[in-house]
C-alpha cells in the first residue's frame, strides 16, 4: 500500500475519521426526529461560549487527559488496558483514604498526598493483570475487564460495608475536611477575574497538563520510553536488543494505572469533595477513545480530551435543553472509537487513493 | 437450608444461567474462527431493545425475538466489515459497539416511548410465558425427583429449553460435521484453511453472523421472558460473563454450559444473601458474590485452574497475500 504524506497521516486521517463520526451522529439525531444544527448551536452554546461552560468542559477533560494518557502508555507498550475505569475508581478509594484520615496543614500538601494515594491505589489495581500478562500470558484486555467489574464490587463493598459513616443512608463516604479542598478556577486569583461563579474545573488540570508533558518526555526523551516504544512495535526485535519484557509491561502497566488513578484527585478530590458510588462515572472508557483520536501523543490525547469535555459539556446541556436524551454523548464516543481505532484502515484505504489520483493527475499535467 | 429453598434457588439458577449460556456460545462460533468478540455486551442490548419495542407493537412475543435477531445481526456485520474487511483491531470494534448499543437503545426507546429509555411493559402473548412440561402436575407430589421435575425443570419458557438444545446442536456441529472442523481450523491456522480452498473469510463471517443470531436470542430473552420489556443498561453487564464463562470453558461448548449454569448459580445466590448467611454461618457481602464470576475467570486465566489457551489465531485479522 501506498504511504501517506506525514501531515496527512498525523492531522488528516483522524479528522475524517471525527467528520465520519461527526456526519453519522448527525444521522441518528436526524433518525430520531431531532434537528442537528439546534443540537450542535445548544451544545456550543452551552461548553464554550461563556466562562461557566468552559469551567465544565474544562473540568470533564481534566479526567479525560489523566486516563487518555493511561491508555497511551499502555498502547506505546502494544498493550490495551480497557481497565482505566476500575484503576480509575481505585484512585478514588486513594484519594478518599488520604484525605479522611492523614490531617493535612494546607491544601497544597494534601494534594501531593492524595495524588500519591490516587497513583498508588491505580497502579496496584493495574499490577495484578500487568503481572499476569507478563508472567503467565493472560490476555491483558480480559484481564482487565474482569478486574472493572470486581473493582466496582470492591467499591460498593467499601462504601456500603465500611466507610460509609453510621447514621448515614447513600453509599459514600463523609465530606473530606476542609484542609483538603483544592482551589476551584473561580478561586485562583487572575482566573477568578473569567470565572466569577462556582465552577468544578479546579488547580488539577494544570497537574494534568504537566502530566502530559512528563508523558511524552517519559516516552520520547527517555531510554525506559524508547524500550516501551520498542517493545510495543516489536517484541521479538524488543527481545533480541535485550529489553526485558516482563520489567516493561509491569513498568507501562503501572505508570498507566497510575495515570488513571490520578484521575480522582480531579473527580473526587477537586469536585465532590467526597467519595461517591461509581466515581469515574464511564471516564476511564473515554480515556481509550481519547488515545486513539489523539493517535496516543499526549498533544493529541490534550486535544482529543478537550473535544470530549466539550462532547461531555454540550452533551449534558442537550438532556437539559432538547429532546434529545444524554446518551447521544455515548453514542458518539462508541462512533469515534469504531472510526478512529478500528476503521483506520478503511480511512486510510480511502485517503490512499485520493492521494494517488491526485499524483496521479498531476504526472499527466508535467 | 430445606429442599424447597435449594429447589427455589436452583430454578432461578436456570433462569439467569440461560441468557449468559445463549451469550456464551454465541462468542463460542466468533472466537473459535479466529474473531474476538468482547461486543457481546452490545449486541444483547441491541437485541433486548428490538425484542422489547417490536413485540410491544406486534403483540407477540416471537416476532419481538425476530426483531432482536435483527438488530444483533446488524451489529454483527458491522463487527465482521470492520474486523475481517478492513482487518480492524478486533477488541477496539467491540468496545466500540458496546458504547454504540448502550447509547442508542436509549435514544431510540425514549424517541419511540418517551418512557426515560425503557420499552412499556409487556404482556400476555407478547412475553415467552413459562411452559408446563407434560407430567409435572402429576408428579407433583413425588418426593425428590418429582418435586425436582416440577419446580425446576418444568415451568421455564421455551427459550431455556432451546438454550440448552443449541448447546447439543453446537457440540455437534463442532466436533461433527465439516463445517465445524472447518470453524476450528480457521481459528488456529486460516493459512491450512485457505490453502485448502476454503474461504477464511467466509468461514469467518459466517461464525460472526451465527454470534449475532444467537446474541439477539438472548438479548430477546431478557426483554420478553426474564423480564417484562426493555430498561436502560438491563444486561448488565452479561455480555462479559458470558466472555468470562468462555474462557472458563476453555471455548468448549458442553463446559461452556456447565460454567453458565454455575455463574447464573452465583447470581441466584447474589439474590438470596439470607440463604447464603444461613448456609455458611456468617455474613457474606453480596457485593463479593457478585465478583465471584470475575475472580473465578482471573484464576483460571492466570492458569492456576488448568490452562485456558485461546484458539491461536484469535485477534488477528488474516492477510491472505504475502
Amino acid at each position: 500500500m501506498d504511504r501517506l504524506p506525514r501531515w496527512a497521516d498525523v492531522a488528516l486521517v483522524p479528522l475524517v475519521s471525527l467528520t465520519l463520526a461527526a456526519i453519522l451522529s448527525a444521522l441518528v439525531i436526524i433518525a430520531i426526529g431531532q434537528d442537528p444544527w439546534e443540537a450542535i448551536t445548544v451544545m456550543v452554546q452551552g461548553s464554550v461560549m461563556n466562562a461557566y461552560g468552559w469551567g465544565y468542559t474544562l473540568y470533564y477533560a481534566t479526567s479525560f487527559i489523566f486516563t487518555g494518557l493511561a491508555v497511551t502508555v499502555a498502547f506505546h507498550a502494544g498493550l490495551f488496558n480497557i481497565g482505566g475505569e476500575g484503576q480509575a475508581q481505585l484512585g478514588g478509594l486513594g484519594v478518599a483514604l488520604a484525605c479522611l484520615f492523614i490531617p493535612w496543614p494546607h491544601w497544597t500538601l494534601a494534594l501531593i498526598g492524595a495524588a500519591c494515594g490516587a497513583a498508588l491505589f491505580g497502579a496496584a489495581w493495574a499490577a495484578i493483570p500487568a503481572y499476569l500478562q507478563a508472567k503467565r500470558g493472560s490476555h491483558i484486555v480480559i484481564t482487565t475487564i474482569m478486574f472493572n467489574y470486581i473493582a466496582a464490587s470492591l467499591m460498593i463493598f467499601m462504601l456500603v460495608d465500611v466507610l460509609r459513616p453510621p447514621g448515614k443512608m447513600d453509599p459514600a463516604t463523609d465530606n473530606f475536611p476542609a484542609g483538603t479542598h483544592l482551589p476551584s478556577f473561580n478561586e485562583i486569583p487572575g482566573l477568578n477575574l473569567i470565572f466569577t461563579s462556582g465552577v468544578p474545573a479546579n488547580v488539577t488540570f494544570f497537574i494534568a497538563l504537566i502530566m502530559a508533558v512528563v508523558v511524552w518526555a517519559l516516552l520520547w526523551r527517555t531510554r525506559l520510553g524508547y524500550q516501551i516504544r520498542a517493545f510495543g512495535k516489536s517484541e521479538p526485535a524488543a527481545r533480541y536488543a535485550g529489553i526485558n519484557p516482563v520489567r516493561i509491561i509491569m513498568i507501562a502497566m503501572l505508570i498507566s494505572g497510575g495515570l488513571a488513578g490520578l484521575m480522582a484527585i480531579n473527580n473526587v478530590m477537586g469536585e465532590a469533595e467526597r467519595l461517591l458510588g461509581n466515581s469515574a462515572s464511564g471516564a476511564g472508557f473515554i480515556g481509550i477513545a481519547v488515545a486513539l483520536m489523539g493517535r496516543n501523543h499526549p498533544v493529541g490525547v490534550v486535544l482529543a480530551a478537550l473535544l470530549f469535555g466539550f462532547l461531555f459539556q454540550g452533551g449534558a446541556e442537550l438532556g437539559l435543553w432538547t429532546k434529545i436524551p444524554i446518551e447521544l454523548r455515548t453514542v458518539v464516543q462508541g462512533l469515534v472509537i469504531l472510526f478512529t481505532g478500528a476503521l483506520d484502515m478503511m480511512v486510510r484505504m480511502l485517503l490512499v487513493r485520493v492521494f494517488a489520483f491526485f499524483r496521479s493527475n498531476r504526472m499527466e499535467a508535467a | 437450608m430445606d429442599y424447597a429453598t435449594l429447589l427455589q434457588i436452583l430454578d432461578s439458577t436456570l433462569r439467569l444461567a440461560t441468557p449468559l449460556l445463549l451469550a456464551c456460545i454465541a462468542g463460542l462460533y466468533s472466537e473459535r474462527s479466529g474473531v474476538f468478540d468482547i461486543g457481546l455486551e452490545g449486541k444483547m442490548l441491541v437485541a433486548a431493545m428490538c425484542a422489547g419495542a417490536v413485540a410491544f407493537y406486534t403483540g407477540s412475543a416471537w416476532i419481538g425475538a425476530l426483531a432482536g435477531i435483527a438488530g444483533s445481526l446488524l451489529f454483527a456485520a458491522i463487527h465482521g466489515v470492520t474486523s475481517i474487511t478492513f482487518r480492524g483491531n478486533q477488541l477496539i470494534a467491540g468496545v466500540a459497539l458496546n458504547f454504540l448499543a448502550s447509547g442508542m437503545t436509549v435514544l431510540v426507546a425514549q424517541s419511540f416511548f418517551g418512557q426515560g429509555g425503557r420499552t412499556p411493559p409487556l404482556e400476555g402473548a407478547a412475553r415467552f410465558n413459562p411452559i408446563h412440561l407434560p407430567f409435572a402436575e402429576a408428579v407433583k407430589d413425588v418426593p425428590i425427583i418429582g418435586t425436582f421435575y416440577h419446580e425446576v425443570i418444568s415451568g421455564h419458557s421455551i427459550l431455556v429449553y432451546a438454550a440448552f438444545g443449541i448447546v447439543a446442536l453446537t457440540w455437534w456441529v463442532l466436533y461433527r460435521t465439516r463445517y465445524g472442523l472447518r470453524l476450528r481450523a480457521v481459528g488456529e491456522n486460516p493459512a491450512a484453511v485457505d490453502t485448502a480452498g476454503v474461504s477464511v473469510k467466509g468461514l469467518r463471517f459466517s461464525a460472526v453472523m451465527i454470534t449475532g443470531i444467537l446474541c439477539g436470542l438472548a438479548g430477546a430473552y431478557m426483554a420478553t421472558a426474564l423480564q417484562a420489556g426493555f430498561g436502560k443498561e438491563m444486561t448488565a453487564g452479561r455480555g462479559y460473563i458470558a466472555l468470562a464463562a468462555l474462557i472458563f470453558a476453555k471455548w468448549r461448548p458442553v463446559a461452556a454450559m456447565y460454567a453458565c449454569l454455575l455463574f447464573g448459580f452465583f447470581q441466584a445466590l447474589a439474590l438470596r444473601p439470607d440463604v447464603v448467611e444461613a448456609v455458611v454461618q456468617f455474613k457474606v457481602p453480596v457485593p463479593f458474590l457478585d465478583a465471584l464470576p470475575y475472580v473465578l475467570t482471573v484464576l483460571v486465566l492466570a492458569g492456576f485452574v488448568g490452562k485456558a489457551i485461546p484458539p491461536r489465531a484469535g485477534g488477528e485479522p488474516y492477510v491472505k497475500e504475502r
